[in-house]
């Protein structure tokens, strides 16, 4: 328990390094490095989205490439994070362009597999009749499939979302300096330290997926959540999707 | 830069020309290769009792909450926040409590498990047509028989799909699991990260036990379930 | 190891034991709602009959017969299985001595066929042994080849083969009551048509005593030894045989849902078998002319009918294969509509007329021909009194 308050107390006061040297700790020192752990996140996310939210829709609006989508999830899942990014600094180098290129190809799958799944979940019906009033491809994307693929497709981006907050504690091995220096790099800023990024860590995490939950529940549109009952259960956490579910 | 860089290098660059040009090098592997030995089956093992321990803790509650619904909310709620809890801020949170080492490790790993499976034990359950159950009751099945000869078998395929989702998340995770003291293929990644050879073969197992174990899933699955074939046969 | 090695006595009517059911003022109320689903039911059933309960959606049909197996719990009033009280038995085990078919059928997918039939037998504790002789002979007597099926999986039959599998595994234990809701419901017309009559088929060398269930008067009319007839609030409007019903029915309401063609109806009530047939003229390609013109002459239809070696029906022929030495294959129509000797005469009067026939040729269970079914024949039944006339299963 001693530990706890070690380490909360380390969020709050400078210390001098148990290396010698620099102040570590502190209100502005937990910011600086929050704040390069938020900057990698986000610029990831945003890269991923703008990449995979399209392809996804295009593909689940054509029902082409499902084999791709759907089990760029399973492939994604079997290669261990700490081994993505070994092998970018091993091949390509160290840096926080490199590290953002890895976070990328890591958070794409689930955001692909979701919205993907998400548009071919909508009811055949309802394409059907918006095809039937005279809506061009592009408008039955926009109009019908894109906002009842919504939540789906925000379950996948908070699967995503998760994983890359996650895995940018592991960034300074890229030199990129987050919130996990003090857990990699330990001998600098102390075991205080360690335990008080850890903190950090796991509520950056609970609060990314809580808020991103928020959005998902405020992107619902209304009529479905109504529908309710499993599948909306379902969202309420977002898990990854098995491949049966994302067959149908 | 951080200090991080100039950690001590595992191998000799000295003499072969491929190694100290930080290629990808068979020969090294070759030689080395009993290097990754003992990590691998730290793996198997970390992979494995976890996911065992989690399916069985997750497996009962998901089959009491079937019948006490208002369990279902908590329980997911509960079992969600562990999942989200980035398993390597998981091992240093433990580590004031259950020391560094195996444990510590496991019990993170299983943690974050435990979510997948109830959810998908209870969708398995839940998507057991009425009829079917009406039919069973009927028939003079107790709850109790119902649940074992019917409800569960019929779940077995949606159980198994989570099953496979929890085995390779685990592989992923148990790379970290160096730093919880409980060894592992990460620690020989981490221990020369900049050597390409080292990265790949290291990398490659892990990414390779995933595979071999959600093989193994899915051929255990397509056994006990044959009806499941049988009805995409027709 | 044949099955008269089985602890079970040989034959599917080994155990000649029917339950007699009695409703005794049968009440079920939901809590929150002012009208009762089922309010004080009573009737019985005397072993062996059929007992069909029919009404409009939401008369408590279905609520009465679940109370009888305590699917649905009664709230007040008693039902009695063999004078004793269905309350006092623990669920589960009254449960396994009733044999259970509902519409949606309900196999166990996971299961193969012979399995899911020898679901209860598991259940009560018999052995293997027994349990796949019991299996073999229920897939025969439901008109299965127990071979080919009994490996197979739900999904891999059709929805006539799952209804008679569902039929069969009802019957598994021999059970003295069946309990049945709307089991036909599900499947198409036509097929429908023929699992009723193998149904009664059944019961004939059966005889247990059934509760079923269904919506449609005209099927409650052809398959019930008596009839139930619920009305809204679940309240018991009569409770007669067939031919009582549509002759004198208790009140507006029964009459209403007897329909208005209740004349017509009463060809429901007759089978093919219980007319006399038209003999036919059966000739087989290369037959000596004069013999074929010799039966022709015999008979009442004006054309001969084609058989084939055994003696199921091709077509009738035209004039043009009269000429000559031999029987010539030359036909003017095909033989359709082919009737059933359990079809009732309102199904085949029906199918005649769909195929703008004035004849049908009518066949055995094995297909061949055994006479001949003419407009003019139903028209004449038509003026038979009902009285006369066996309902239900009972007409041989």
């Amino acid at each position: 328990m001693n530990d706890f308050f070690d380490a909360i107390e380390f969020i709050f006061h400078a210390h001098e390094s148990p290396a010698g040297g620099a102040q570590v700790g502190g209100l502005s020192n937990m910011w600086e490095l929050t704040s390069e752990h938020l900057e990698l996140s986000a610029v990831s996310m945003a890269i991923a989205c703008a990449l995979a939210i399209p392809l996804g829709l295009w593909l689940g609006h054509t029902g082409r490439g499902g084999f791709l989508a759907i089990n760029a999830s399973n492939v994604g899942r079997a290669v261990p994070s700490l081994a993505l990014i070994a092998f970018f600094v091993a091949y390509i180098g160290v840096g926080f362009t490199n590290l953002t290129l890895a976070l990328v190809l890591l958070a794409i799958p689930p955001i692909l597999t979701n919205t993907y799944t998400g548009v071919r979940q909508v009811d055949r019906d309802t394409v059907d009749s918006a095809r039937g009033m005279g809506m061009t491809g592009a408008q039955v994307v926009r109009r019908v499939e894109l906002p009842l693929a919504l939540p789906l497709i925000f379950g996948g981006v908070r699967i995503s979302a998760v994983n890359v907050v996650a895995t940018a504690t592991i960034a300074p091995l890229a030199g990129v300096v987050t919130l996990g220096d003090p857990i990699i790099n330990v001998n600098t800023y102390g075991d205080e330290g360690r335990l008080a990024a850890a903190i950090l860590v796991a509520l950056l995490a609970v609060i990314t997926e809580v808020v991103l939950g928020a959005v998902q529940r405020a992107v619902t549109p209304r009529g479905l959540k109504l529908e309710g009952g499993r599948r909306w259960r379902r969202l309420a956490f977002a898990l990854p999707n098995d491949r049966r579910e994302a067959s149908t | 830069m951080s200090p991080l860089l100039a950690q001590v290098q595992i191998h000799e660059r000295t003499e072969d020309t491929c190694v100290s040009d930080n290629g990808f090098c068979p020969d090294w592997i070759g030689d080395n290769f009993d290097r990754y030995v003992d990590p691998f089956f730290q793996h198997v093992v970390l992979t494995v009792v976890a996911v065992a321990i989690g399916f069985l803790i997750a497996f009962s509650l998901a089959v009491v909450a079937y019948r006490r619904r208002w369990l279902v909310n908590p329980i997911t709620q509960i079992t969600g926040v562990l999942y989200t809890i980035p398993s390597i801020a998981a091992f240093f949170l433990l580590l004031p409590i259950t020391g560094r080492g195996f444990v510590t490790a496991t019990v993170a790993l299983v943690a974050y498990v435990l979510l997948i499976i109830f959810r998908n034990v209870l969708t398995g359950l839940d998507n057991v047509p009425d009829e079917t159950k009406d039919a069973g009751r009927g028939m003079g099945l107790t709850d109790r028989q119902l649940l074992w000869r019917v409800e569960v078998p019929l779940a077995l395929p949606e159980i198994m799909a989570g099953l496979r989702i929890a085995v390779t998340t685990t592989v992923g995770l148990a790379t970290l699991a160096f730093f919880a003291g409980a060894g592992g293929l990460g620690e020989q990644i981490f221990a020369d990260i900049n050597f390409k050879s080292n990265v790949v073969t290291a990398g490659g197992l892990a990414v390779a036990l995933a595979a071999l174990l959600d093989g193994a899933i899915l051929l255990v699955q397509r056994l006990i379930t044959p009806w499941t074939r049988a009805a995409a046969a027709r | 190891m044949n099955i008269s090695d089985s602890a079970q006595p040989p034959g599917p009517s080994a155990r000649p034991h029917a339950a007699t059911l009695e409703f005794r003022e049968a009440t079920k109320r939901y809590p929150g709602q002012t009208a009762p689903a089922v309010n004080e039911l009573s009737l019985t059933v005397p072993a062996g009959d059929i007992c069909v309960l029919v009404g409009p959606s939401g008369c408590g049909k279905t609520t009465a017969m679940r109370m009888v197996n305590r699917m649905i719990d009664i709230t007040a009033g008693d039902i009695l299985l063999d004078g004793h009280s269905v309350r006092e038995r623990r669920p589960a085990e009254l449960r396994r001595e009733i044999g259970y078919a509902i519409q949606q059928i309900g196999l166990f997918p996971h299961l193969s066929v012979a399995d899911n039939i020898g679901t209860v037998p598991r259940l009560l504790g018999w052995d293997r042994e027994r349990i796949r002789a019991r299996v073999d002979e229920l897939l025969e007597l439901v008109s299965l080849d127990p071979v080919e099926t009994r490996s197979r999986y739900p999904a891999q039959l059709s929805g006539g083969q799952r209804q008679r599998v569902g039929v069969a595994r009802a019957l598994a234990v021999d059970p003295p009551l069946m309990l049945m809701d709307e089991p036909f419901g599900a499947i198409d017309p036509i097929n429908r048509e023929r699992l009723q009559n193998e149904f009664l088929r059944l019961q004939r060398e059966i005889r247990k005593t059934v509760v079923f269930v269904t919506h449609d008067i005209d099927e409650a009319i052809k398959m019930g030894d008596r009839i139930a007839v619920l009305q809204q609030g679940g309240k018991l409007a009569q409770y007669a045989p067939p031919a009582e019903l549509l002759m004198y029915p208790a009140d507006p309401f029964v009459e209403d849902f007897v329909g208005a063609d209740r004349a017509l109806k009463r060809l429901a009530l007759q089978r093919v078998r219980d007319v006399d047939l038209w003999k036919a003229p059966l000739v087989r390609a290369g037959e000596p002319i004069a013999e074929a013109r010799a039966k022709l002459a015999d008979s009442e239809v004006p054309y001969p009918l084609l058989v084939d070696d055994h003696g199921r029906p091709q077509g009738w022929l035209s004039d043009r294969a009269l000429v000559g030495e031999r029987v010539a294959k030359e036909l003017r129509s095909r033989a359709t509509p082919i009737l059933e000797l359990d079809d009732v005469l309102r199904d085949a009067l029906s199918d005649l007329l769909a195929d703008e026939a004035q004849y049908g040729p009518v066949v055995d269970e094995r297909g061949a021909v055994t006479g001949v079914l003419s407009i003019e024949i139903l028209s004449h039944a038509l003026k038979t009194d009902p009285d006369e006339v066996p309902s239900g299963a009972d007409a041989i």
